[in-house]
């Protein structure tokens, strides 16, 4: 046999520059449209598409519009429970961020390399979930310190805290609330990669096995070909469950910051 | 790792179009076509109570024309079963007042009739004594030769004929 053809897990997540490379820059730096862009473009234009269907006003709604008002109402009881009635203005911005993340986790799963082309799923990057996590962070900053002022530090001392212990309490709430963008950004992005490179590192058993003769196609590669399809069903699961994950939480800390506690 | 190896020369356009690309959405989508959609339903939500609530209102609207229309119905049926009673009661009045007045009349007729029966009777008595009589004046004359007064034969006669 030939060169044993090198199966790269993590190359799925590599970006690579389409256009713009050279002279797209703002103060100096690169920003060239990736290929990252282009699927968050394409995660932009199927929301709008989607949501557009649900725009017929009718009173008594169709399939499309059905499923839209679904979602929606999905995010406002969302924000319910968790925030209450203050809640409902963050509907747009927690609307938008839920069918964002779940719309790029989803094309990232499609099956579209049989026409030879790559899915890419831009959440698998924490410099793109990052961004989402502080913006989420920095709107729970902004609404808490505008709505309680300087007494939003009370989040971090709990009721009945003894007057002794408030030193230490704050200083680990306020550690605990300090690590929640990083770990509202992290749980995403790794949540994808790991899914990810485990499909890639399933398939490579497949082709590796298949390659090197029945009998250990027999062994390896169908085993890990069954695998590959309940873990892509465990993934699209988790797609979708790491979509509410972010939004929960944001849900969660913007409920300290309008509610304190 | 792609996620950190080129992190120092894609940061920036990474971050840059995701805020791009987010914006868009937050945008289009969120502050564009959410607001619709959540009104739209609201719409409906309002429209169902309110179909909810005037249905409720014309049923108990229904309701209380029944009711009412039963007791017009009931008073309306007991005046009606009054007049019949009274009806009745004026006819049972009249039958009985034309029931005596014509017994009275046939209990004259059938007194008139016996008295006549009566009357005629006694006649065709008188007569058939004047006629024993005469005959036993004319049978004691042929038989026995005897001259029988005409009062003495009606007084034979009449002795006869009262002990048959």
């Amino acid at each position: 046999m030939a060169a044993e053809p090198k199966v790269d897990p993590m190359h799925q997540f590599a970006i690579e520059p389409l256009f713009g490379t050279d002279n797209w820059a703002i103060a100096g730096h690169n920003i060239a449209f990736t290929n990252s862009a282009l699927w968050m473009a394409m995660s932009v234009g199927l929301l709008i598409l989607f949501v557009s269907g649900g725009l017929r006003r009718e009173l008594v709604p169709g399939r499309w519009q059905m499923a839209v008002e679904g979602f929606t109402g999905f995010i406002d009881a969302m924000l319910a429970t968790n925030v209450g009635p203050n809640g409902k203005k963050y509907v747009p911005y927690i609307f938008s961020l839920f069918m964002f993340i779940l719309f790029a986790n989803y094309i990232g799963l499609m099956p579209i390399g049989i026409f030879g082309l790559h899915p890419y799923t831009f959440t698998s990057h924490f410099s793109a979930t990052g961004v989402l996590s502080i913006m989420a962070f920095s709107i729970v900053l902004f609404v808490g310190f505008a709505k309680h002022g300087l007494h939003f530090f009370s989040l971090f001392v709990p009721h009945g805290t003894p007057v002794f212990m408030i030193p230490l309490i704050f200083t680990v709430e306020l550690i605990s609330f300090l690590v929640r963008p990083f770990s509202l950004g992290l749980r995403l992005f790794v949540a994808m990669m790991a899914g990810h490179v485990l499909l890639e590192v399933l398939s490579s058993f497949v082709i590796t096995g298949g390659n090197a003769g029945p009998v250990l196609f027999a062994i390896a590669g169908v085993p890990s070909f069954v695998l590959m399809v309940v873990i892509c069903a465990l993934e699209l699961l988790v797609a979708g469950i790491q979509a509410y994950v972010f939004a929960l939480l944001t849900c969660v800390y913007l409920n300290d910051a309008e509610n304190l506690h | 790792m792609p996620q950190i190896s080129q992190l120092a020369g894609t940061y920036f356009s990474q971050i840059f179009w995701m805020l791009v690309f987010f914006g868009m959405t937050f945008v289009i989508v969120g502050r564009g076509m959410v607001p619709k959609v959540m009104a739209t339903m609201t719409d409906r939500t309002a429209r169902i109570a309110s179909d909810l609530a005037a249905a409720q209102a014309a049923r108990d609207a229904a309701e209380a024309e029944q009711a009412s229309w039963n007791s017009t119905e009931a008073a309306q049926r007991a005046s009606a079963q009054e007049l019949v009673s009274a009806a009745k009661h004026q006819a049972a009045l009249a039958t009985q007042a034309s029931l005596a007045e014509a017994s009275t009349r046939i209990d004259a007729q059938v007194g008139a009739a016996e008295a006549r029966i009566a009357a005629a009777r006694s006649a065709a008595l008188a007569e058939f004594e004047q006629v024993a009589a005469e005959i036993a004046q004319d049978i004691a004359q042929r038989v026995a030769g005897l001259a029988i007064s005409a009062d003495d034969a009606r007084g034979a006669v009449k002795g006869t004929f009262v002990h048959g």
